[in-house]
C-alpha cells in the first residue's frame, strides 16, 4: 500500500521540492499532500521587488499550469497547517482538516523579523514578504509621501527599490556601521552606500530606533537612541528573517537555541519521519537564508526518501545580485576571517568600483570576494573560489581593469567537467556541455535542458560563455547575415542606408550585396529605406519589395482575397463615421468584424475591387489603417477621464494625438500601442509595445510588452511623466528600436537580446548614454513631416491603380473566389463546399 | 512550338509578377528588370489552395530563380515549378518570351 508524504509549506523551497519529488524515482512509492497557507501556491520571492515593476503574481508564479493535478498531489490551498500529532502521525490544518502521515517534511519558511521597539505595530508599519504585504505596501503608498526601510541588508535594499519604485522618498535605517554587513566588508559596504545615495535613496547608518510615534507632518516619526528623529509615512520592516518553527516546536521537536529547527545532514529533524528543509532548517547551528542552499536540502531529502544516500554538508552563501541598478557580489570568506588570509583591493573613486579579492596565505586559492559596482568577474572568481583552480602568479590582475583589451578571465576551457555552473540548481560544467552536444544551441534552449540559469539568474553570462566557447570548439558559427544576398545583420544595413545615403534596394545590393535578392532582404531593405527616407512605398523602384500586403495596401486571406482596414485613431468613432463604413461593406458585400485593436476590419475584397472600396472610404474621410504594414498599427485606449467615474487623465486624447503622431512610420516588425487613463489598466497597456498610463503624478510609460505567441508583460520605463518628455521619449525608443533591431524582432526580444537589458535602454533613452537623442528625435520629426495617406496617393495615380485586377489581360475576376453565407455574412468556402459549386456552374 | 500571346511588354512590373489568362489557364508572369528575363508558371499555390502566384515576391536562391508564395512562402523554381521545400511538388512551368513588345507563352 502507498505512504502518505506531506509537505508543509508551499514557498519556493517546498515548491522545489515538490518537483524535483515528481522526477524521482520514488514517486509511485508515496501519495502526496501539500498545505499552502498563502492563497496561491509558491511564487518567486527573490524577485519581489519586480512586482512593483509591473511583473504580476501569475508572473512570480513557480508553479506551472495543472501541477498539482497532473502529478496527483492533494494541496490545501490558503489552510495552514496548525499542529502536528507525532504519536497518531497527524497533521491538523486551522482549517481543521486531519491528515495521516508516514513521512512529513516541514518546509515552512520564515518571518521577517520585527524589531520590538514600541509603535511598530502603528498604522503603515509593514513588513516585506508576500505578496499580501506588496498589496499593502502599495495601498500604503497611495497617500503616503516618504517611506523608510528599517535594515540595510540584502532584503531592505530590495524593500528600498520597491519603495522606491513606489514613488515615496526613501530612506534607509541600519543599526549596524555599515549596508550588508553580512555579505561586504567596510570598503565594499561604503561605496555601496554612495551609489545608493546618488539613487535618491538616504542611508542612515549606526542608528537604533527606539519607539515610533506621532508624527507632525507625516503619519509616523521614528525617533532613535542618539536623539535624532526621523518622521515618515511608511515603515518597511527588513530587519532580518527568523525561521517558522512555531509547529515544531509545540511538538516537541528540538529547537535551536536561538530558533531553528535542529536537523542533521539527511536533513531529519530529532523525529526521524519529520525532515526538515529552507529557511525553518537549522543545521549546523546555521540557518540559510538562501534560496540555493534550500534547494540543496530538498534534493538531500528526496533522495534520502527514495533509498539513496545523500547529506547536506552546508553550503555555499556566495551571491551575486543587482540591488537598484548596483551590482554587488559577495563570495566565500569576504571578511578575510581565515587565518593568515591576504587581500587585495581595487578601487576606482570615479566610476564608484570596488573590488576586493581574498587569498589564502600560501597565494594560491581564492577563500573569498566582494565585488561593488562591477560584478563581471564574478562567475570567474567563484569558480576559482569553488573547484580550488590555481590563482594566476598576481591574483589581483583578476580584478585589474583589462586595459589591453585581452581577457583576463577564466576562460570556460580551464573549468573542470565537474565545476558547478548553476548553484541553484547544481549543474555542472559536464551536464551543460552534454545538453549542448545534444541539440542546445541556443540559451534559452539550454536553459530549458538543463534549469541552469533559471534561478537566482547570476550564472546566466558564465553558461553563456561555456555555450559560445562549445559551439565555437564543434564548428557552428553563428551567422547573423540577413540572408545569402547580404553577408550583414538588419542594423548593419540600416547604417549602410543612412551612411551612404543609399536611396533604392537596386543601389544597396549593388554597393553591398550580390544576386538579385529574396523574400527576406527585399522587404526588410523596403522597411529601412521607408523607415529612413519615408518614400512612396509603391514608388516604382520599391514596389517589387514589398510584401503582397504591401504592394496591394491591403491584407491577404487564405483564399486570395484581401482585408481592408481604416484608421480608427484611439478607437473614437463617431456615428456617421461608422454609417459611411457600415455603407461602404454592404455595397461591396464585405464581412465585417471588429478587432483587437478597436478598429474595424472588411473581409472578402477582390483585389480589382480595393480602389473602389477605398476611394468611398477616403471619401467619407477616412484614411488608411497600415494594417497591412510592419509599422503603427493601431493606440488602443479606454474612455478615460473625460467619460469614466475613475479616469485620472484624457486617455482617448493622448492616444489619438499619439496614434495620428506614429501612423505610417515603418519598423522591424509591427508596433502596437495602448494608453489608459488610470491604474485599472482597462487598455491592456501593458501589452503593448508602448504602453501609457496615467497616475496622479504624470504618466507612466511601459515599454517592450507584447500579446500573441508569447505574451510579455511590459516593463516600466519611467514615471510621472509630462506629456512632452513622454513623446520625446516614445520618438527615441521607437527611432533607436527601428534602427537597431533585427528584422522581425518584436521590441520585446530586442530587448531582452540587448546587453545590458531595460537599464541600458533607460540609459540610451533617458540619460542620452550614446549622445544619440537629437539624431533620433530629428529622424522620427522627419517620419512625421512626410507622412502621407498611401491610399490617397493610390487612388490618384492611375499608372498604379492598373496593378490592381487579377488578370493583366481580362476584366473576368478569379473563379476560384467562392464564397458561401454564415450568420448572415460571407465566408470563403471550403475545398468541398468549392467542388460543389463548380460542379453546378458546369451543369 | 505554339506560342500564345499574353500581353504587352509594357504591361510587366520590373522585379515582380502580374496574372494573365491565357487558353482559360491562369498563368504567373514575373519579369526580372536587371537581366530582362522573363518567366512563366502556374498561378495556383497547391499549397495555399488559391490563385496568388503571381503575387509573390521574387528573387533567387542559391543562383535558382524563384518566387515565394505570398501565402506560406514556399518557393518555386521559376523555371521548372519545381518547389523547393517539397521534392513532391512540381506545378506547371511555361517558356516565356519577349517579341516584338509582346509577351508569349508556349507549352
Amino acid at each position: 500500500m502507498k505512504q502518505t508524504l506531506v509537505v508543509i509549506g508551499n514557498g519556493m523551497v517546498g515548491q522545489n521540492f515538490l518537483a524535483g519529488w515528481v522526477a524521482s524515482p520514488a514517486v509511485s512509492a508515496y501519495n502526496i499532500i501539500t498545505f499552502c497557507e498563502e492563497p496561491r501556491p509558491a511564487y518567486d520571492r527573490v524577485h519581489l521587488s519586480e512586482f512593483f515593476a509591473g511583473k504580476t503574481a501569475e508572473d512570480l508564479s513557480l508553479v506551472e499550469a495543472g501541477f498539482f493535478e497532473n502529478h496527483g498531489i492533494t494541496l490545501h490551498l490558503g489552510d495552514r497547517a496548525a499542529t502536528i500529532d507525532r504519536e497518531a502521525k497527524t497533521v491538523i490544518s486551522a482549517k481543521g482538516v486531519t491528515v495521516h502521515y508516514d513521512k512529513l517534511v516541514l518546509a515552512t519558511g520564515s518571518y521577517p523579523f520585527v524589531p520590538p521597539v514600541p509603535g511598530h505595530e502603528r498604522k503603515n508599519c509593514l513588513v516585506y514578504r508576500t505578496i499580501e504585504d506588496l498589496e499593502a505596501m502599495t495601498a500604503a503608498a497611495l497617500t503616503s509621501k516618504i517611506g523608510v526601510v528599517v535594515g540595510g541588508g540584502l532584503l531592505g535594499l530590495e524593500a528600498a527599490k520597491a519603495l522606491k519604485d513606489l514613488g515615496l522618498e526613501t530612506h534607509v535605517v541600519e543599526f549596524a556601521p555599515r549596508l550588508m554587513a553580512v555579505q561586504i566588508d567596510e570598503g565594499g559596504g561604503a561605496v555601496l552606500r554612495r551609489k545608493i545615495e546618488a539613487l535618491g535613496v538616504t542611508v542612515h547608518t549606526n542608528k537604533n530606533t527606539t519607539q515610533i510615534v506621532d508624527g507632525d507632518n507625516c503619519v509616523n516619526k521614528m525617533c532613535f537612541a542618539d536623539g535624532e528623529e526621523l518622521e515618515t509615512d511608511v515603515v518597511l520592516f527588513s530587519a532580518g528573517i527568523r525561521p517558522r518553527d512555531d509547529i515544531a516546536r509545540s511538538c516537541g521537536l528540538e529547537i535551536g537555541q536561538r530558533g531553528g529547527i535542529v536537523i542533521n545532514n539527511q536533513c531529519q529533524t530529532s523525529d526521524p519521519d519529520i525532515y526538515a528543509i529552507g529557511e525553518c532548517a537549522l543545521w549546523n547551528g546555521m540557518i540559510f537564508g538562501l534560496v540555493a542552499p534550500g534547494y540543496a536540502m530538498a534534493r538531500t531529502v528526496i533522495a534520502g526518501l527514495a533509498g539513496g544516500e545523500a547529506s547536506f554538508t552546508g553550503a555555499d552563501m556566495s551571491t551575486k545580485l543587482k540591488l537598484m541598478g548596483v551590482d554587488v557580489a559577495s563570495i566565500g570568506d569576504a571578511h578575510a576571517r581565515t587565518q593568515g588570509a591576504l587581500v587585495y583591493h581595487y578601487q576606482n573613486g570615479a566610476s564608484e568600483v570596488y573590488k576586493r579579492l581574498v587569498v589564502c596565505p600560501d597565494n594560491k586559492r581564492l577563500l573569498g570576494a566582494v565585488l561593488v559596482g562591477d560584478a563581471n568577474e564574478y562567475g570567474t572568481l567563484l569558480q576559482y573560489c569553488q573547484n580550488g583552480i590555481e590563482l594566476p602568479e598576481n591574483p589581483d590582475s583578476l580584478i585589474l581593469p583589462r586595459l589591453s583589451g585581452e581577457p583576463a578571465g577564466l576562460g570556460p576551457d580551464a573549468l573542470p567537467a565537474t565545476a558547478q555552473i548553476c548553484s541553484c540548481y547544481e549543474v555542472s560544467k559536464a551536464t551543460v556541455c552534454s545538453a549542448i552536444e545534444a541539440g542546445c544551441t541556443t540559451l534559452n534552449a539550454l536553459k530549458a535542458a538543463t534549469k541552469a540559469g533559471t534561478g537566482c539568474g547570476g550564472c546566466v553570462p558564465l553558461l553563456k560563455s561555456v555555450l559560445n566557447c562549445e559551439l565555437a570548439k564543434h564548428g557552428y558559427e553563428v551567422n547573423t547575415d540577413l540572408c545569402e544576398h547580404f553577408a550583414y545583420t538588419r542594423q548593419d544595413l540600416y547604417n549602410l542606408v543612412r551612411i551612404g545615403e543609399i536611396k533604392s534596394f537596386a543601389e544597396l545590393l549593388g554597393k553591398h550585396g550580390k544576386g538579385h535578392g529574396c523574400e527576406i532582404c527585399k522587404p526588410a531593405v523596403a522597411s529601412i529605406l521607408a523607415s529612413h527616407w519615408n518614400d512612396y512605398i509603391l514608388k516604382q523602384e520599391h514596389l517589387g519589395l514589398q510584401d503582397t500586403n504591401d504592394t496591394f495596401l491591403a491584407n491577404m486571406q487564405k483564399d486570395g482575397t484581401y482585408s481592408v482596414v481604416p484608421r480608427i485613431a484611439g478607437g473614437e468613432i463617431s456615428p456617421d463615421m461608422l454609417i459611411a463604413l457600415g455603407r461602404v461593406g454592404k455595397k461591396y458585400q464585405l464581412y465585417t468584424k471588429i478587432t483587437g485593436g478597436q478598429r474595424i476590419d472588411l473581409f472578402g475584397a477582390r483585389l480589382e475591387q480595393l480602389p473602389a472600396i477605398w476611394k468611398e472610404l477616403i471619401d467619407a474621410g477616412f484614411e488608411t489603417g497600415h494594417a497591412y504594414g510592419k509599422s503603427l498599427r493601431t493606440v488602443k485606449s479606454c474612455v478615460g477621464s473625460t467619460w469614466c467615474r475613475y479616469g485620472v487623465d484624457d486617455s482617448v486624447g493622448l492616444a489619438i494625438e499619439l496614434e495620428n503622431r506614429y501612423k505610417g512610420l515603418r519598423s522591424p516588425h509591427k508596433i502596437k500601442f495602448a494608453v489608459s487613463g488610470c491604474t485599472r489598466e482597462c487598455a491592456e497597456a501593458q501589452g503593448k509595445d508602448v504602453g501609457v498610463i496615467a497616475t496622479e503624478n504624470g504618466w507612466s510609460l511601459y515599454v517592450c510588452g507584447n500579446g500573441g505567441m508569447k505574451p510579455r508583460h511590459a516593463d516600466l520605463f519611467a514615471t510621472g511623466l509630462d506629456k512632452a518628455t513622454l513623446i520625446q521619449y516614445i520618438d527615441r525608443f521607437l527611432m533607436f528600436y527601428v534602427r537597431t533591431a533585427d528584422r522581425l524582432q518584436r521590441t520585446s526580444v530586442w530587448m531582452e537580446n540587448m546587453e545590458g537589458g531595460l537599464d541600458y535602454l533607460k540609459s540610451v533613452v533617458i540619460t542620452d548614454k550614446l549622445g544619440l537623442c537629437g539624431e533620433l528625435e530629428q529622424q522620427m520629426a522627419r517620419v512625421i513631416d512626410t507622412y502621407q495617406c498611401e491610399w490617397k496617393t493610390t487612388i490618384e495615380n492611375e499608372d498604379k491603380l492598373k496593378r490592381f485586377r487579377h488578370f493583366i489581360n481580362s476584366d473576368q475576376p478569379d473563379d476560384n473566389v467562392v464564397f458561401v453565407e454564415e450568420r448572415g455574412q460571407i465566408r470563403p468556402a471550403n475545398e468541398d463546399e468549392r467542388k460543389h459549386f463548380k460542379i453546378l456552374e458546369v451543369a | 512550338m505554339v506560342w500564345f500571346d499574353v500581353c504587352g511588354a509594357a504591361d510587366l512590373q520590373p522585379d515582380s509578377g502580374i496574372c494573365a489568362l491565357v487558353q482559360d489557364q491562369q498563368i504567373a508572369v514575373f519579369y526580372f528588370a536587371n537581366s530582362q528575363k522573363v518567366y512563366a508558371i502556374s498561378n495556383f499555390d497547391p499549397f495555399g489552395q488559391a490563385n496568388v502566384l503571381s503575387r509573390g515576391l521574387i528573387g533567387d536562391i542559391s543562383g535558382q530563380a524563384v518566387v515565394a508564395s505570398p501565402l506560406y512562402k514556399q518557393h518555386f523554381n521559376l523555371e521548372t515549378g519545381q518547389c523547393l521545400e517539397d521534392a513532391a511538388v512540381q506545378i506547371p512551368a511555361y517558356t516565356a518570351q519577349i517579341v516584338n513588345g509582346r509577351v508569349q507563352i508556349s507549352w
